[in-house]
This record gives C-alpha cells, sequence and structure tokens, in this order.
C-alpha cells in the first residue's frame, strides 16, 4: 500500500482524512485511485491538461517529483506521499 | 478605522477569484492557489490622499490604508521609512544617468526588509487572537520574527536550514525565540513547516499568514514613489527569493496610480537572482513563463530558494512591464558588495550584492539604458553576512605604535613620497 499525507486545505474532499493508503503504480495513478473515492481530488490537484498544478507540491519519500518524473513518477508498497500547498519566501 | 475589517473586503484566490473570510489561510480550497487580501479602494481613495500620508509619522505605517490590518498596527509601529539615496558615485560607476539605492539595510528594528512583512503578520495575527508565531526562513525573517515576536510578547518558533551565517543564527537566538535548524535547504525547511502549521495552531507568518505577511513588501513601493517626489521610478532592480518582494513592488506602483497619489507612466521592473539559484531569471532569458526548480549553492542564502512560490508571478510582471531578468556569481555578488559600499558607504548583504551585480550587467548590456533613472532595491545588511566577504576585502595591516613604521608603511604604498 501507498501512504498519502492530505493538507488540511483538501481534507474536506477526502472525508476528514489526514491520511489515505491507496494502491498504485506512479503518482499520477494514486490521484486517480483517489478520485474514485474522493470525487473532486483530481481537480483540485490537476490542471486542465492533466499536469499537476504549479502551486501543489508533491513529495515521494522526501523527494519532490519535480526532481523525478513528475506525475509518472513510480511508487513501490510501503511508500510514502505527501502532498502540500506551494510555499513563500522568507 | 471605523470598520471592523479595516479597508480589507476579503481573501480572495490569485487564480480562479473564489473569495473567503479574513482568516488565517493562504490557500484556495478549489485549486490550490495562493490568496490575496482584496481591499475596498473606493473607499481607500477618500482618505488616503497626499496631504493625509504626510501628516503622519514617518513609518511604514503612514501608508495604512493599503496594509491588511483592521485596526492600528500593534507590532512594529516604528519599522520603515528607510532612506532613499540619491547614489551619485555608484551611478557613474555602473553608467548610468541617474541612480537612488533604496536602504533597507537599515530597516527597523533588525536591519532587512523583512521587519516590513512581519509588523504586518504580526499586527495582523494578534487581531486574529494567536499567542504563538512561526516561521520558514533563509535568516533575515527570522530575525524579525524573533525580535518583533519579543517585543511583542509573543511566543516564537522560527525554523532555519542547519547551516546558515552565524550572524543570522545569533540575531535569533538572542531574542529567546525557540531556533530549530533544519539539516536541509530552505525548501525542505519550508516543507516541514507546512506540515506543522497544517498539524499546530500557530500564527505562521510565511504559511497561513502569508497573504498579509505579503502585502507589508509594497510598503518599500510606496516609500520609493513618495521619496522621488510623488511618481515611479522609470527601472526599479530588486533581487528575487520566492519572487515575492519583485510582484509586491509591482503592486505598489498600481495602487499608487490607481489611487491618483501618482501621475500615470510605464515603468519596468527587473529581476535579480544569484547564478548558483537562478530559476527565475533562467526561466527569463528563456522566455519561459514557467521555471524549474534548482538545488541552491551560492553565498546569497537570503535569495537560496529552488523553489520559488512567486516565480511563476515574478516571471508575469517582468514581461508585463517590458523588464528583465539576470543573475550573478558568487564573485561577481562580492564585487557588487564592494562597490556599493565604496561608492555610497552602504554595506549590504549578500542579496544586495545580487541587485547591484544584476544592475551593473542590465545596464551595459543596454537594457537599463545609460540615460535613464533606476532604483536599486537593497533589503539586507553586510553585517549579518561578513563570512561571505571575510578574506575578499583586503587585509588589516599591523604595525607597532611607531610613526617611522607608519610612514616606511605609507611610503612602501606610494614610493614618490620617498622626494616629496
Amino acid at each position: 500500500m501507498i501512504r498519502i499525507s492530505i493538507p488540511p486545505t483538501l481534507r474536506r474532499f477526502c472525508g476528514g482524512e489526514e491520511t489515505v493508503q491507496v494502491r498504485a503504480g506512479t503518482v499520477a495513478d494514486a490521484i486517480s485511485q483517489m478520485q474514485g473515492r474522493y470525487h473532486g481530488v483530481r481537480e483540485r490537484l490537476c490542471a486542465e491538461d492533466g499536469r499537476i498544478r504549479g502551486s501543489v507540491l508533491v513529495f515521494v519519500n522526501d523527494q519532490d517529483i519535480r526532481f523525478l518524473e513528475e506525475q509518472n513518477t513510480a511508487l513501490r508498497p510501503g511508500d510514502e506521499v505527501t502532498i502540500i500547498p506551494a510555499f513563500a519566501g522568507g | 478605522m471605523s470598520h471592523s475589517q479595516g479597508f480589507m473586503k476579503a481573501l480572495k484566490c490569485r487564480e480562479c477569484g473564489h473569495e473567503y473570510a479574513l482568516g488565517a489561510t493562504h490557500v484556495c480550497e478549489f485549486d490550490f492557489g495562493p490568496l490575496e487580501v482584496a481591499y475596498d479602494y473606493d473607499r481607500i481613495k477618500a482618505e488616503l490622499t497626499r496631504a493625509a500620508i504626510q501628516s503622519r509619522p514617518q513609518t511604514m505605517w503612514r501608508y495604512r490604508e493599503l496594509l491588511p490590518v483592521a485596526g492600528e498596527p500593534s507590532v512594529g509601529r516604528q519599522v520603515g521609512f528607510t532612506p532613499l539615496v540619491k547614489a551619485d558615485r555608484l551611478a557613474k560607476r555602473l553608467g548610468i544617468r541617474e541612480l537612488y539605492v533604496k536602504n533597507d539595510a537599515v530597516n527597523y528594528p533588525t536591519l532587512s526588509f523583512k521587519d516590513r512583512v512581519v509588523s504586518v503578520a504580526l499586527s495582523r495575527s494578534v487581531e486574529l487572537g494567536f499567542k504563538t508565531v512561526a516561521c520558514a526562513s533563509t535568516g533575515n525573517l527570522a530575525n524579525s520574527v524573533a525580535a518583533n515576536a519579543a517585543a511583542a510578547g509573543l511566543d516564537c518558533y522560527v525554523f532555519i536550514p542547519h547551516d546558515l551565517e552565524q550572524g543570522k543564527v545569533v540575531n535569533s537566538l538572542v531574542y529567546g525565540a525557540n531556533v530549530i535548524g533544519i539539516r536541509g535547504h530552505y525548501d525542505e525547511v519550508n516543507r516541514l513547516c507546512a506540515e506543522i502549521a497544517g498539524k499546530y495552531g500557530w500564527a505562521f507568518v510565511n504559511v497561513n499568514m502569508r497573504p498579509y505577511y505579503a502585502e507589508g513588501s509594497k510598503s518599500m513601493g510606496f516609500e520609493i514613489q513618495e521619496q522621488l517626489g510623488w511618481r515611479v521610478p522609470e527601472h526599479t532592480v530588486v533581487c528575487m527569493a520566492s519572487g515575492s518582494l519583485l510582484t509586491k513592488i509591482h503592486k505598489s506602483y498600481q495602487e499608487f496610480t490607481k489611487l491618483g497619489l501618482v501621475p500615470e507612466t510605464k515603468w519596468k521592473i527587473h529581476g535579480a537572482q544569484a547564478t548558483g539559484c537562478n530559476p527565475i531569471t533562467q526561466a527569463q532569458k528563456a522566455g519561459l513563463d514557467f521555471f524549474k526548480p534548482q538545488k541552491p549553492n551560492t553565498i546569497a542564502k537570503s535569495l537560496a530558494i529552488g523553489t520559488p512560490a512567486d516565480g511563476f508571478y515574478a516571471l508575469r510582471v517582468m514581461k508585463e512591464t517590458g523588464g528583465s531578468g539576470d543573475d550573478v556569481t558568487d564573485d561577481e555578488i562580492r564585487e557588487g558588495i564592494r562597490m556599493l559600499a565604496e561608492c555610497e558607504g552602504i554595506f549590504a548583504e549578500t542579496a544586495g550584492g545580487v541587485t547591484v551585480g544584476v544592475a551593473k550587467k542590465l545596464i551595459a548590456q543596454g537594457k537599463i539604458p545609460a540615460d535613464s533613472s533606476a532604483v536599486l532595491c537593497i533589503t539586507g545588511n553586510g553585517l549579518k553576512t561578513l563570512d561571505a566577504v571575510a578574506g575578499h576585502v583586503g587585509q588589516t595591516r599591523e604595525i607597532r605604535p611607531s610613526l617611522r613604521e607608519f610612514e616606511a608603511l605609507r611610503v612602501a604604498d606610494q614610493p614618490e613620497l620617498v622626494n616629496a
């Protein structure tokens, strides 16, 4: 199973859950699994062209997927996926 | 101010326009777009005149109708109104007709422009009832949150990369803040803080308080326009970390123009980064409207954000205003620091060296024409980043307390003195 941490902004659309478990081979696949369970998740995370929005950051085991294969990044059982809003300067 | 929300109307998504109540939230539920404060400009126009502004104390709060607090500010009431220095010697060195330096290296109380955003964020945090404030920081923000929280009697946590300059670490610890060093880049610090902010009920100035916080940067632009004699400068050069300051300087010019406080004119805003962390200027130079994230490696640690949240918006401002962007190496950053110090007596931190170095390049390339006028935004003080320039600015020469030794030293410098 893949464990996905849900940011507070998205929890209202995920039944209030802080984490969700899915079976998925890629990040895109994981988002599809979530969409199947919680309608409306995909349009919040992805733009109309299907790519993950610039305002959304996704990490797989602490690695930013923009440094990996973006939404095609492979997932293995036991991986942890974290979704957070893009952040500001400091 | 009679209204309970001051001159604010709502928080509004920059992407889809969806509106939210004026609470501690920063992200749109519908598309994760950043939220921004929307104002009642009709009411502001009726109250905010040049005469009203000039009648007020010389702080950033003289423009308070355009800053997002409901009542009178309670934190950082003395912040801002830093000098706008007419930099004739630096202008000559860089080859431009007229040059000004907006010197936030002497901002009160912690010597960087961050005191502007923090005084707004903490004043609003107090209004919303928070007792604990926090931030993710590359250093300057940590210093400012720690100092202003101490003065306001708020509990404070600051999260910084573990390898920051010693000056910036001590400048946070001294105020009694909880300083947490994270073994990772700023982007990793920020990611952790996004998770902590989601779990704890604190006011994170650059996470859940970000819509208010970011607006504080506008005051730097308001001051530039007033200090120039109520006009927008032709060219403004701004260093970029997240890119937020650049977008807010632009917004300040738009707001003063819209309110009739300055004449309508065209302006260009130029962005400056370090070559070791240049996601925004790399995209600008390639003509792209999106950037690729980077792993930073530069002495300009206050600008070392490889995944800049406002990068997209900064690119848009540069494009819309006809501005440009460029970046400079570590050696060019040190040269920029020295030029500003030697010509104007202003010791800026590494980010200031980036601004001066990039201005030099843009003037040489003709992107800022030699017969034009420009403002350089200097955002922090060199005393905080001594490590970056120590060993590169000459050495002390030691002699015994002897007039003969001093005169020998002078002759060694200038052999012609032997026959003088």
